[in-house]
Parts: structure tokens; sequence; C-alpha cells
């Protein structure tokens, strides 16, 4: 077996030393990269947290890269890069559920839906914007 | 691997081969390909489990950071970005040693897969190196997961009690549950027909029955204090009853060239409620990756092994491949655990 042919012998792929060492330049560019970003501040452009989706996005990137070159799935069967996308997918939809579900509890379903409750908690901040003590909420239950 | 080769070796003399096939290849295979692709499908497999194991942790510090933004904002300034980035740095380059192993594997180039496998073992030490520097300094600055972030025999007469500015970030939503609280609570009432509860001038009790904390009262701590009263342990509790001497105490020893970020949280009363959870969530992500460091390089270690051996040529190098794969995995859990804990 010639050395330009390698690697085919067992389906493995032979990934030459100077795309590696692109890729991981490349990819210490990526990190360099992310940490400027994270100093980056937008809460002037009423966009706060939008350095989380930028730090992700080049994350993504970072991972799709090591994926693509690494761990040869450039070359490999597109069945094996389903599989990886598919467990990501699956995680990525997981998340999304329980973001979702975090967001409806109690407190913030009552204060859009009950005018009753909104009034409490006006009340509430104004008698906290004066005197400041209010010791009754927690009161209630304990006799 | 080994066993397959046992196996054939030892029924060789007797199973009367009228085919020729590499030593390394079992007999329920057609070909090195067959054996090598259905070996790589089953490390994808066991890949995409390791995602998803790790997915329910992302799952869990999303929900925790997208209910306290502040918490992840406050705890992130006691994470130090250069030891983060320079573990990212050697995690990524072990990464390109380890591919770099896999094709002088496939070019049957032995001795400088020995060089590779050792340079990819060098990161994965360094990555647990840096890791023990991060974690002892933690350790020793009391930034203790869970509950053990309160329990400072050393620090705390130290404590200070969370002020206006550090619970500003909570009030809304504290606000919220504590209206929701009481108009629920004001509502049963009505339906028992019960009068609603005295209120008096004179302190009184206000630690629900049953949470073993008593002693506070109202003149002490505000509703929201008491909130917190209820899932803090007595220790802390006493400190915020006895807040003034101690303040002052804090003040006199503590202030004086302390940096506000070498402090422990405890010691700053800006940080918000249940700052503790930050180190929680941190210490469970890093350390489940640090043990898939310490496995990632127990398998280089065995590679390392059967490569010295001579196990391996250029039509037979699977484990290399497949191992290196396992490295790389633990590379890109760490891409994403990186600006998630360190970059806020």
């Amino acid at each position: 077996m010639s050395d330009h042919h390698d690697g085919h012998d067992s389906g493995g792929h032979a990934v030459p030393h100077k795309m590696l060492i692109i890729t991981c330049v490349a990819l210490l560019f990526l990190t360099a990269v992310t940490v400027w970003a994270s100093s980056l501040d937008f809460d002037t452009l009423q966009m706060p947290g939008i350095n989380v989706f930028i730090a992700m996005a080049i994350a993504s990137v970072k991972v799709l890269i090591v994926a693509l070159i690494f761990m040869h799935l450039r070359w490999d069967r597109s069945f094996t890069g389903l599989l990886f996308v598919s467990s990501i997918f699956f995680v990525a939809l997981f998340i999304s559920f329980a973001i979702t579900d975090t967001k409806e509890y109690q407190p913030q379903v009552f204060q859009s839906d009950s005018p009753e409750v909104q009034q409490k908690i006006d009340e509430l901040d104004h008698s906290l914007d004066g005197s400041g003590g209010h010791g009754e909420g927690h009161g209630g239950s304990g006799h | 691997m080994s066993q397959l080769d046992v196996q054939s070796d030892s029924h060789a003399p007797d199973h009367g081969h009228d085919h020729d096939h590499p030593p390394h290849l079992g007999h329920h295979w057609e070909n090195p390909k067959q054996q090598f692709e259905a070996g790589k499908l089953g490390m994808w497999l066991f890949l995409a489990t390791e995602v998803l194991l790790f997915g329910g942790l992302f799952c869990a510090y999303a929900v925790w950071r997208s209910n306290h933004p502040e918490i992840f904002k406050y705890g992130s300034q006691y994470l130090d970005t250069f030891w983060g980035a320079l573990n990212t740095c050697v995690l990524l380059i072990s990464s390109m040693t380890m591919a770099m192993a896999v094709t002088f594997a496939a070019r049957g180039k032995n001795l400088a897969v020995v060089i590779c496998l050792i340079l990819t073992l060098l990161g994965a030490g360094g990555f647990m190196g840096i890791k023990y520097i991060e974690y002892s300094h933690k350790f020793h600055e009391g930034l203790m997961p869970g509950m053990a972030f309160y329990d400072q025999p050393n620090a705390s007469h130290l404590w200070l009690p969370i002020d206006e500015e550090g619970r500003q970030a909570h009030e809304h939503e504290l606000m919220v549950t504590a209206a929701s609280n009481e108009a629920f609570a004001s509502e049963m009432e009505s339906r028992n027909e019960l009068p609603p509860a005295p209120v008096t001038a004179e302190p009184s009790v206000i630690a629900p029955a049953g949470t073993g904390l008593t002693g506070l009262t109202t003149n002490d701590l505000d509703w929201e204090k008491s909130e917190l009263g209820t899932f803090l342990p007595p220790k802390l509790v006493d400190t915020l009853e006895n807040q003034e001497p101690m303040l002052e105490f804090a003040e006199s020893e503590h202030a004086p060239g302390a940096e506000p970020h070498l402090a422990h949280p405890l010691q700053d009363p800006q940080r918000p409620p249940n700052a503790q959870k930050f180190f929680t969530i941190y210490f469970l992500m890093t350390g489940l990756h640090g043990i898939h460091v310490i496995g990632g390089g127990i398998v280089i270690s065995w590679l390392l092994l059967l490569t010295l051996r001579g196990r391996f040529s250029k039509g037979y190098y699977t484990p290399i491949d497949l191992g290196g794969l396992y490295w790389h995995i633990v590379d890109v859990i760490w891409i994403f655990l990186f600006p998630l804990f360190y970059l806020i």
C-alpha cells in the first residue's frame, strides 16, 4: 500500500498533518475571539444577553470544525454524522422544552392573568418603597 | 480485540484456513473495513449517549441560568478566565496531537504514534493539573457547591448579610412570589371565614413552624430575609440577627486591601441570594468533565502500551482511531463549558 493511498485498508482516513495544524490554529484563534467577544458590552444597544448567543455560536463553529476534521466526519458515511447531529438535536429539544416550561410557573402566570394579584403586587411594591418592613406574607402559615 | 486475536491464534492450527486473513480480523467479519466500520458505529453510538449525559446537565444549567441570571453573572467573577482559556488551548492542542497520532498510525509510523500519544497524555495531565490549581483555590477560598458554601467554620464571623443592592436583582421576583403567596393566604382565610392574622407592633416570630428557626423576629429581618431564613442554616441566621457588631468587625478586619473578588461572597453584602448555586453547577459539570478527562487519559495510556508492544500496523489501528474519537468528544464538551462558566 503506497503512502498517498493511506488508511483505506481498514476504512479509516488519514488527514494530512498540515490540515490538522491549520485546524488547530483556527480553533485557537476562535478561542481568542470568544474571550474577546465576551468583553463586549451590548447593554447599551438594548440587547442584554446577546453575549451568550455569540459565545454559543462560536462554540458551535468550533465543535463543527472538531467533528468534521479531527473526528473525520467529513470523510465518514453520512449516517455517522446523522447519529451525532441527532443526539445534539434531542439535547436541544430537551433544553428548549425545559426552558419553555420554567417560564410558566405560578407567580409569572398570576402576574399576567389576574388583575387582583397584579393589584397586590402594586400595593406591596408601594409599601416596600415607603416603610420597607412587611413581615406578614410569611406569618400567615405559622399559626 | 485481544480476545479475538487470542482466539484466532489458538484456532489457527486446526481450523484449516482456506482463505488468507490478517490476524487482527475477527472471524465474524467479512473484511477489515467492515470490522472497522462496525467498531466506529459502536463508538459513535457511545459518543451520542455521552452527549445526552452531558445534555441533562446543560439543561439544568440553562434552566437555572434563565431563572437566576444574576447568580451566574456574579459567580463567574470568581473563576479565572486565564486558567479557563489556557485549559481550552491545552485540550485543543492535545486534540490535534491525538488526530496526528491517528494519521501516523494510518501510515504505519509507530514511533511517531508513540510520541503523539505521549504529547496527548501530557495534555490530559496538564488539563487536570490546571483543574487541580483551580479546584484547590476554590476549596481554599470556601467557594464550595451547595450548602457547604454556607458552612465556613473559619470565616463565619465575617459573614455579611445581603444588603439592598444585592437584593435588587431578586427583588421583583421575590415580590411577585410574596404577593401571590399573600393573595393565596388571604383567599384561604376568606374561605375559612377566619379573622386575618393580627398585625402587632411587637416583634413576632416569623419563622414558619417546623423549620427549627426560632428567635427570628420582624425587628431583625424584613420579610425577604425571613424568606432567606427558611432555607439557610441556623449559623447564618445567627449572623443575620447579630448583624451590627459583626459588620464593624468585618470591616475593620477584612476590608482594607482585600480585593473585592478574592473575598468570599458571604463577606460581600452585594451578592445575590443563593450565590452558591453557581458553584454547584460549576463543580457538577466541570467535575463530570474532569472524570472524562481522566478516563481519556487511561484510554490513551492503554493505547500507548499497545503501540509500544507493536500491536498496530498500517492495516489495523482501530483502537487508536476510536480512542481518538473519545478524546475529541471530551474536547467538544469543554468547548461549550468554557464560555458558559468563565465568560459571563
